[in-house]
């Protein structure tokens, strides 16, 4: 089975959902989406990194992502600039520094649209291994740091006087992230990989009562939108990120459909503070 | 004088829970607060009083060690265990949570102890609501159920009746006071506004940048330096007194006098005297006037009546 390309995409689209699911929920709650684009946008900085070098690839953008977060809680804390603009700066310098880098490599072949918008062909068994044991890795370290991050979500203050920690909740989050990316990368590819962070989360949001419900019902509605867009990617060749994320989005408007069970204006409210 | 409980007394001897040594915190070269000697005791209420910006938040941060102060230093105890009421909370609506859900928070709890943290407060009815859904007395009361869940020997709460009108301002003043009966545990209060809490609180600390006054309630109350300055109606009813800080605290820590004078820091020289308004501290401290000269951690201190 595994010699079937398109077993090893969905399993690999699965598996990086189920982990995308529930990180995607508390870069939801801590409104930190910018934040996961800019992180994934400095792997392509990576990905030069490791051609260049020729270290491993996963290393390499792991690296250049864990990097990139630490800089930046760094430079939020010097504050003359707002976490908004130095978001702007990051995310795009670190895209363009990649894809000059890419373009001095005149030697090697890279197929930069994968990289980009993720390749369906390109999901190999080693990078399915990587994909399920990293992201087995990251859900064990989300669920030992389960109580401090939400403590912390809450509230940062409430969580310090009461000896948890944010402070490294925060840096270990940081790292999951990074990882996710990483393995995130092959498949979906970096310019939408927050988007399935974001849209399976989101999609959860409306059915949970719990913030563990939502994580759950996040990892379930991203392994859907897996299949269904590796499916459509398949049927009507389309590249597979962008396959996977019009699949996300359907799941997301079906949920938007009002059903007389549902409080409404619970709903209204959350959308409309999401505008920002 | 009333304390409540013989056991407040008994406990009141043993050691400290937290110490604070000529602590001070500073940020962007400012002095936020400086020179802050001050011991929680176990079962006792601690009120931190002052105007806007004179440090309570950051004295009481400091305490349970939000912040790390910039110079002195803070003594814990080993037993302590914090339960914290923070100034504002405000829960994202993207983030599900039940009030259930919330008093597990930081701790785990049986079904049985929360359902009994969520009585002590009187919204076991609420358990399974949203959050965002509560209104605001209700929403103080979970977070009081919350902080209780986790049976602290210390509860710090910052302007807790923040948004709750003034009914429900009296009723959480009420609850409160019994939690420390109850609870057994020490009250670290901060407010502004002191007239319905006065009766409730052992002790008193007046901050402004540094401890200015210190003393009980009730003692400042029959003192008669109080009553000379606010008369016995005054004195009788606990009534909000206003008294205007003579001083200007300058950025780099010194202090400009009004009559254009200045000093190192700490050189506390408040005359309590007059009734300007821009702040009000309705604890009577019987501050009559007086000028001193000494240095960084100086305080009027107001023990019980002798």
């Amino acid at each position: 089975m595994l010699d079937d390309f398109f077993f090893r995409a969905v399993l690999a689209g699965v598996g990086v959902a189920l982990v995308a699911g529930p990180l995607g929920c508390f870069v939801i709650w801590r409104r930190m989406a910018y934040f996961g684009d800019t992180m994934a946008h400095s792997a392509l900085l990576g990905i030069a990194l490791s051609l260049a070098l020729e270290w491993p690839l996963l290393l390499c953008v792991f690296a250049i992502a864990a990097v990139i977060s630490l800089l930046l809680t760094g430079l939020q804390r010097r504050g003359t600039l707002s976490t908004d603009s130095l978001l702007g700066i990051l995310s795009h310098s670190t895209l363009a520094i990649g894809l000059v880098l890419l373009a001095f490599m005149t030697t090697v072949r890279v197929d930069l649209l994968g990289y980009l918008f993720g390749d369906i062909l390109a999901v190999s068994r080693l990078d399915l291994a990587m994909i399920w044991v990293g992201g087995a890795l990251v859900l064990a370290g989300l669920a030992m740091l389960w109580r401090p991050l939400l403590a912390a979500t809450v509230n940062e203050e409430l969580a310090a006087a009461e000896g948890l920690s944010p402070g490294r909740a925060r840096l270990v989050f940081m790292l999951l992230m990074a990882l996710v990316i990483a393995i995130a990368m092959k498949i979906i590819g970096i310019l939408l990989i927050t988007a399935l962070l974001i849209i399976p989360a989101a999609t959860a949001r409306r059915f949970a009562a719990t913030p563990e419900m939502m994580a759950c019902l996040a990892a379930g509605f991203g392994a859907l939108a897996a299949v269904g867009g590796l499916y459509l990617s398949l049927g009507f060749d389309t590249p597979s990120g962008p396959s996977i994320v019009v699949a996300a989005l359907g799941l997301f408007v079906l949920a938007l459909i009002p059903l007389p069970s549902f409080r409404r204006s619970e709903e209204t409210a959350t959308g409309l503070e999401h505008r920002s | 004088m009333k304390f409540p409980t013989v056991d407040f007394m008994r406990q009141q001897s043993t050691a400290a829970l937290i110490g604070i040594r000529s602590a001070g915190v500073r940020r962007s070269g400012r002095w936020l607060v400086r020179g802050i000697d001050l011991d929680i005791h176990p079962g006792e209420i601690l009120t931190l009083i002052g105007p806007n910006g004179s440090g309570k938040t950051t004295t009481a941060k400091m305490a349970v060690g939000i912040i790390e102060p910039d110079e002195g230093r803070v003594e814990r105890s080993r037993k302590l265990v914090v339960g914290y009421v923070p100034q504002k909370l405000a829960v994202d609506r993207s983030l599900p949570l039940s009030v259930d859900r919330m008093m597990t928070l930081t701790t785990r709890a049986d079904r049985r102890s929360v359902d009994a943290a969520l009585d002590r407060v009187g919204i076991r009815h609420l358990s399974r609501a949203p959050v965002h859904d509560l209104s605001g007395g209700e929403f103080q009361r979970a977070l009081l159920a919350r902080a209780i869940l986790r049976k602290p020997n210390l509860l710090v709460l910052d302007e807790p009746v923040q948004g709750v009108d003034f009914s429900g301002e009296i009723a959480l003043y009420e609850l409160i006071s019994e939690l420390r009966e109850s609870e057994g545990c020490a009250i670290l209060l901060i407010s502004h506004d002191l007239h319905v809490v006065m009766a409730k609180t052992d002790r008193v600390l007046c901050l402004n940048g540094h401890v200015c006054c210190e003393g009980t309630p009730s003692s400042v109350a029959a003192s008669p330096a109080y009553k000379q300055l606010f008369g016995e109606r005054a004195a009788e009813s606990l009534a909000v007194y206003r008294h205007h800080h003579d001083h200007t605290h300058l950025p780099d820590g010194r202090i400009a006098y009004s009559d254009g004078s200045t000093a190192e820091h700490g050189a506390c020289g408040h005359g309590h005297h007059g009734h300007g308004d821009d702040h009000h501290h309705p604890v009577g401290t019987q501050d009559n006037a007086h000028r001193h000269g000494d240095q960084a951690g100086h305080r009027e201190r107001q023990d019980d009546h002798a």
